[in-house]
């Protein structure tokens, strides 16, 4: 049953990426660039979900992970001329250094506290980019050269690459994740979630199991943060704010925590709930608020958590 | 060999045959089944003119953008009944960046792939200017920023990235500083917000003072989450002469009350951006304190005695009194220093694209070719914040600036500077960047 479940599993994951790599060539060009945008946008929901589905550990400072990436991205094209592979790179170590030195501290803590902690973190990288605003330009940002946003010759701003590339980090990311999912490690993670005492009792080291979820969740973020730079050819502090942090939760959320694909689901919903109620109204945040609501009442799990619950048991 | 001659056919008086009628009265008959044909034929000539609006309507710049939407608005209304541009009407599409770079993006992209929109055009912000111009670069869509920043100028943007209708910060105070330095003295402490647009006055100011032989003696950068002010003041070094403020956000009417309580009946000449007070009554409870203190205005918000027709004209179209607040509610004060800026560019709009026989998306390349050329606006209902002069190569205006005085609880003119004193060696030249 298990190795069915296992091959329906493989099967939907591997059709939903065909489905994205063929909709490229029938997306009208506005939808084709924001499922492009989605896909980035998801891949770092994803790497959220790795701490706070899998683990439980809910951060509200995944905005500095997602920032170093970007900043590292966009410092080193800006005044050392590294281009677009080398940027991704440094994306991931700055988010891979930056979640390893922040665990280390604020793992020590748990529930309120390390949301905390977490926060403080955030808000520390946040007004750093100000601190440091004769490279940053604080606030205002500043856009990486375009000569620069090429990987392997390919240039970054084409919209066919650019959805190539966003759909190849996408894949990566949701590899990673199933891989986390279906592993012992993420069945330890998900232990840790549900009774981290008992876990610990069973002779696991917790610590270390979480340190290393939130170093694969922050490198993952990294390098996210370094792609939607190169990709999008803009880095500004806004990124390291509070409400990017919070993105990453709501998105999950919604999609459904500690489900693979989830993060996609509520990614690309909260998106087009953003994109089309604008149009109609400036409260459009209201709306968003109000769907909110209205999953918490009726998809408390979010959208696939609750889908796995009633009907799909074999979701990951 | 016999030429057959068949006689002519009696022709019609009216020159119209049966045979014409006939295929004339079919074609009618078809197109009138077909009512797809009519409205493209049509479309060829009066389709509107599609203006993507990307206006602040929530965030930060929430009070600005209302006053930029009914200002766009109000300048859309005159061209249409001005005959449109090109005899087409103008259709503004306005879309709500939420003050933020992301969405901004994303609403640029929307303007040019979904809403087929001619040209992008608006936004103040300026970290919303910078995370978007690279979209409508990669979009090859013009993107008309009302921004008064010095990325434009700065060569940060791209060709497709224009300021038509307003100076920017650098061309601003460099114009401040020969007035300041002559009439409320030499050495100068600067309170800014600490980022970029705060590190901005600093840097020119400060080059700016240098150059007319003053000096500024203190740099004191105020962190954005800051909400209290007492801590900042008693840093200002002794021997000030003048107070320069640029602080912006939620915090500025704390910032005045705290610093009127430090210095008391005693203080330095203070001198200060109106960015600080946009869309607030000066005569607030707490702002008595500015009394006597002067301020930097891109446009004065009171009507003065030399104020032009022109300025009338846009006050009374845009609906703002003589007082700078709404002629609907006293209480909606304007964001005057700043919003004809989106009246002068969307003039600017119109003046490129008649000049470059503007027909469509094909088009915008000569589009910006067209503005590059302009040189010389005159001072006309078009522009009624006074005379400028383009720069093509920068893509940047420049204009006259003026310093008013608060007295009798008004903003009172007291100098309008020249238009060459903000000129600036150009940093950029677009026009060798492809199209």
């Amino acid at each position: 049953m298990r190795s069915r479940w296992a091959n329906k599993a493989t099967v939907l994951h591997v059709g939903v990426i065909a489905v994205l790599f063929a909709l490229q060539f029938v997306l009208p060009e506005y939808h084709h660039v924001n499922l492009a945008r989605v896909m980035v946008l998801a891949s770092f929901a994803m790497g959220y979900n790795i701490a706070f589905g899998y683990t439980g550990l809910l951060s509200l400072g995944h905005a500095m992970f997602f920032a170093a990436g970007l900043y590292a991205a966009g410092l080193m094209a800006q005044f050392a001329g590294v281009s677009a592979a080398g940027g991704l790179l440094l994306g991931v170590a700055a988010g891979l250094a930056l979640a390893a030195a922040v665990g280390c501290l604020a793992l020590r803590t748990t529930g309120v506290s390390f949301m905390i902690v977490t926060l403080m973190f955030a808000q520390a990288a946040f007004l750093a980019t100000f601190y440091f605003g004769e490279y940053t330009r604080g606030d205002e940002g500043f856009v990486i050269p375009s000569h620069l946003r090429h990987l392997f010759g390919l240039f970054l701003a084409e919209p066919a690459t650019r959805y190539f590339v966003a759909l190849s980090l996408f894949a990566l990311c949701l590899a990673i994740s199933f891989a986390v999912a279906r592993s012992s490690m993420g069945r330890v993670l998900a232990a840790i979630r549900e009774n981290e005492e008992r876990t610990r009792m069973l002779g696991y080291n917790v610590f270390l199991y979480k340190l290393v979820a939130l170093t694969i969740s922050g490198a993952m973020s990294g390098l996210v943060g370094a792609a939607y730079g190169m990709l999008f050819g803009y880095v500004g502090a806004t990124f390291a704010s509070i409400q990017y942090s919070i993105f990453p939760l709501l998105w999950v959320l919604m999609g459904g925590a500690a489900t693979v694909l989830g993060p996609f689901v509520g990614t690309l919903l909260m998106f087009y709930l953003v994109d089309i109620s604008s149009g109609f109204t400036s409260a459009n945040m209201l709306i968003v608020g109000l769907a909110l609501i209205g999953l918490i009442l009726f998809f408390p799990k979010g959208i696939l958590g609750s889908l796995r619950e009633r009907a799909a048991p074999w979701l990951p | 060999m016999v030429e057959s001659v068949r006689p002519k056919r009696k022709q019609p008086v009216s020159g119209v045959t049966r045979r014409k009628a006939l295929v004339g009265l079919g074609g009618a008959a078809v197109s009138g089944v077909l009512p797809g044909f009519v409205r493209y034929a049509q479309a060829q000539s009066s389709a509107p003119i599609k203006i993507g609006f990307q206006v602040h309507r929530t965030g930060i710049g929430a009070s600005y953008g209302r006053w930029y939407d009914r200002t766009t608005k109000a300048a859309a209304l005159l061209i249409n009944e001005s005959g449109g541009i090109n005899g087409r009407p103008v259709e503004i599409i306005a879309e709500d960046d939420g003050t933020d770079p992301k969405r901004g993006a994303e609403v640029v992209e929307k303007f040019a792939t979904q809403h087929g929109a001619d040209v992008a055009f608006g936004t103040l912000f300026s970290h919303v200017v910078i995370g978007s111009a690279p979209r409508a670069g990669e979009l090859k869509i013009p993107y008309f920023v009302v921004s008064e920043g010095h990325h434009v100028a700065s060569g940060m943007l791209n060709r497709y990235t224009l300021q038509p209708g307003i100076t920017d910060v650098k061309s601003q105070v460099q114009s401040m500083a020969p007035w300041v330095a002559a009439n409320l003295g030499k050495k100068v402490t600067m309170i800014y917000p600490d980022f970029a647009f705060g590190h901005d006055h600093r840097d020119y100011f400060s080059a700016a003072m240098a150059a007319q032989g003053g000096e500024v003696i203190g740099k004191i950068a105020i962190p954005p989450t800051e909400s209290s002010f007492f801590k900042y003041f008693p840093k200002i070094p002794r021997g000030t002469d003048v107070l320069y403020h640029v602080m912006v956000g939620p915090g500025v009417l704390t910032f005045v009350k705290e610093m009127g309580e430090f210095f008391g009946s005693k203080r330095p000449e203070i001198f200060g951006f109106i960015d600080s007070l946009e869309a607030v009554n000066i005569n607030s409870p707490g702002l008595e304190f500015l009394e006597g203190s002067y301020f930097w205005e891109g446009n004065p918000r009171y009507a003065q005695a030399q104020s032009t027709k022109f300025d009338a004209f846009y006050r009374a179209k845009v609906g703002v009194d003589a007082t700078g607040a709404s002629v609907n509610d006293p209480k909606d004060i304007s964001t005057y220093a700043h919003m004809f800026g989106c009246w002068e560019t969307l003039h600017v709009i119109k003046q490129g694209m008649e000049s470059a026989g503007y027909r469509g998306p094909g088009d915008r390349a000569k589009l910006i070719e067209a503005v590059e050329s302009i040189t010389d606006m005159a001072a006309s209902q078009a522009h009624p914040q006074g005379a400028k002069l383009f720069n093509g190569k920068t893509h940047q205006v420049f204009g006259h600036q003026y310093i008013s005085q608060v007295g009798g609880g008004k903003l009172n003119v007291v100098h309008r500077t020249a238009i060459e004193d903000g000129f600036y060696k150009d940093e950029v030249d677009y026009t060798s960047q492809p199209l």
